[in-house]
């Protein structure tokens, strides 16, 4: 293509900021910047991050031709930056956040509204640092206008009726067809950003798991892989294998949460609590032992902190062997039964294309052709040394998503038994020297692929600490998805999605 | 066919839910049944929860429906989650109350009949937990709504719910 050059070359012509690690990172000014918004619409390059730290704006963006990474940023001193947005659309909720949060705007991005501030906060671009800022966004909003004959609303939340998370949905039907899902979310903004910064490492790692509950050993990963890079350090050769058992039996026992429950909300309760049986064997497990169920907190920089006993060994792979036999089952009983899926079959299409622009990442993206997977590029310990597949459907269904899951279950069983067979020995943790820097690491959560960027003080002590979760991508395919379904197939496709709110909330 | 083939089994093996009276350690038959009896004691009927996710991280959520399970399988002792407030003798409340939550949480909490009581499930919810402090956050569900109860836990596993449920009735007992 003409014109057209890689990732690095372009991050060639920029400043070099030192101190970046494991990816370069790069200072633009701003004719940089438009330079790379050029560059960015005729290149395949994907945005990976995008967030704001006081007056300057990063990017984060792989090269997806040759898998490299990088991280621009821009200085901003008038606290305006040209926006992303109409060269990835991924980036608009993104800007809609660093707005709220930074008071940074982004000039060109159609949607200005507020995304995280409801208008309920004490202050005004929290993240800003601004002295007496007064709150501006007020509590009404202004969901897109609808016109048409015959249409009607429905509004959805925050308070669900089931037990999940709490987010908007405002639904515009003809009859029973939806023709506008629009999603409201920002409910559960913790303010994590905030609460890192200032903290020390130990302390910001245990609000990392709490980013997003269900893949806190993900989160936890990728804040210690984070760390480290900044650190220089390296965790201990056992830690990376240990890491990679618990984020893998946290995949399986999320991947048969979201089968059951897609099933269920398809009237078909017999597969989620078969689903849940073999879900709480994983969690039992866990507690027994590694002393807690979600495995929250044993994941920390430098390492893990327990250990796999011989015994544990034993009893793992009994379970392991269980699993398998009882998934296998489960699994014919689904592609077994039409009337199941002829609900899940040609429901909620989320078109390939459509994840393409987006950078959707995990089953979302990899059941509508998206591929990629962390594990595989950039790659991290211990997985360059296991052999695994990574599934990818072209369909972009219900359906789709389902058979990914459960692909990535039956490759995940065929990871534990790799790393129980191939664990070194050695230590569990290396103290993190404290020392600065800047870190970035990608780590493939069962849901797609979180970024975790930090800053680091001398002292050891978080400046800024930025996670992305792969739902920011994901959230608003789902809105494609359900257009031209009926109401009632919503849980399905909400289900089959099933992202986070609190890790896109922050 | 497999479906059918698994049914039988089904039959034939008996149910996944944990049970054990007395020899169970942790006593979960026991503490669930006599949940079951002080609530119907005290309602003359099953035990409601209404839950409200005030910016959890979603840990509480996947404990609580995992007490809902097959293997827990809460329904059976007459305590069960319900889909509106309407219907509901207890707000179970997960996460430190972010400011974006606090109304939504109150209008629940207005929406459900008297008597009610309110649990605060999980350290979030009792004082805001590792949250606390943070200007998007109140720190704690009695900022909002009078708490009867705290479950601590990060997050409480589907017995410490069980059992706070149960202390919940002995207070609602001797207490009114």
């Amino acid at each position: 293509m003409l014109g057209n050059m890689t990732l690095m070359e372009f991050l060639g012509g920029g400043r070099a900021v030192p101190g970046h690690r494991p990816w370069p990172r790069v200072q633009l000014d701003e004719r940089g910047w438009r330079e790379l918004l050029h560059q960015m619409a005729i290149s395949e390059w994907t945005l990976l991050g995008l967030w704001g730290e006081g007056k300057e704006i990063h990017v984060a963006l792989r090269d997806d031709a040759d898998g490299s990474i990088g991280v621009a940023s821009l200085h901003c001193p008038d606290r305006r930056f040209p926006s992303l947005s109409e060269v990835r659309p991924g980036a608009i909720r993104l800007e809609r956040a660093i707005r709220d949060l930074h008071g940074l705007i982004p000039e060109g991005l159609a949607d200005l509204r507020p995304w995280l501030d409801h208008g309920r906060w004490p202050l005004a671009v929290p993240l800003a640092g601004l002295r007496g800022a007064v709150p501006q966004a007020s509590p009404d909003y202004s969901f897109l206008p609808v016109e048409g004959e015959s249409l009607h609303q429905i509004p959805v939340g925050p308070v669900h009726a089931g037990v999940i998370e709490p987010g908007h949905f405002r639904f515009t039907c003809a009859g029973e067809t939806v023709v506008r899902l629009e999603e409201r979310l920002g409910y559960t903004h913790k303010g994590v950003e905030s609460l890192m910064a200032g903290r020390p490492v130990a302390e910001a790692a245990r609000l990392a798991g709490r980013i997003s509950g269900d893949s806190t050993v993900a989160y936890a990963i990728a804040f210690a892989r984070a760390v480290e890079a900044a650190t220089g350090a390296e965790a201990a050769p056992r830690a990376d294998w240990l890491r990679a058992l618990f984020a893998e039996l946290e995949r399986i026992a999320n991947h048969l949460l979201d089968i059951g429950a897609i099933a269920n909300d398809a009237a078909f309760g017999f597969l989620l609590a078969r689903c849940m049986v073999l879900r709480e064997q994983i969690l039992s497990f866990n507690e027994t032992y590694f002393g807690h169920r979600l495995l929250m907190d044993r994941v920390i920089p430098g390492g893990v902190a327990v250990d796999l006993t011989r015994e544990a060994t034993s009893v793992l792979r009994t379970l392991i062997h269980d699993l398998r036999k009882g998934f296998k089952k489960l699994v014919a009983i689904y592609d077994d039964l039409p009337s199941l899926q002829d609900r899940t079959v040609g429901t909620g299409i989320v078109h390939g294309s459509l994840a393409y622009r987006f950078g959707a990442g995990g089953f979302v993206g990899r059941a509508s052709s998206h591929g990629g997977d962390a594990r595989k590029v950039p790659g991290y310990p211990p997985y360059d040394d296991l052999e695994f597949a990574v599934p990818v459907r072209p369909d972009g269904d219900v359906n789709a998503r389902v058979w990914l899951r459960i692909e990535e279950v039956q490759a995940s069983f065929g990871l534990l038994e790799q790393i129980i067979e191939t664990i070194p020995g050695g230590h569990l943790h290396r103290p993190v020297p404290t020392r600065g820097g800047e870190g970035m690491s990608l780590v493939e959560s069962f849901r797609g692929e979180i970024l975790m960027w930090v800053r680091l003080s001398e002292v050891g002590k978080v400046v800024r600490c930025h996670p992305r979760d792969p739902s920011w991508f994901q959230w608003p395919l789902l809105e494609a998805a359900i257009e031209g379904n009926i109401v009632a197939d919503f849980p399905l496709c909400n289900k089959s999605f099933n992202c986070s709110y609190s890790g896109a909330d922050l | 066919m497999s479906l059918l083939r698994r049914l039988a089994q089904e039959l034939l093996h008996g149910p996944r839910t944990i049970d054990g009276p007395v020899a169970d350690p942790a006593g979960l038959e026991e503490l669930a049944r006599r949940i079951g009896e002080r609530a119907q004691a005290r309602l003359g009927r099953s035990l409601s929860i209404r839950e409200v996710d005030a910016g959890s991280c979603n840990g509480c959520e996947l404990e609580i429906n995992a007490a809902n399970g097959p293997v827990y399988d809460l329904e059976r002792f007459g305590i069960r989650f319900v889909a509106s407030p309407r219907h509901a003798d207890v707000i179970l409340v997960t996460g430190p109350v972010t400011t974006n939550m606090a109304v939504a949480l109150q209008r629940t909490y207005d929406a459900a009949p008297h008597p009610k009581w309110v649990v605060a499930m999980g350290d979030c919810a009792i004082d805001g937990g590792c949250f606390a402090g943070g200007y998007a956050v109140l720190g704690g569900v009695h900022h909002v709504l009078p708490v009867d109860l705290s479950i601590p836990g990060c997050p409480p596993t589907p017995l410490k719910l069980l059992a706070g449920l149960l202390a919940l009735l002995e207070t609602v007992a001797t207490g009114s």
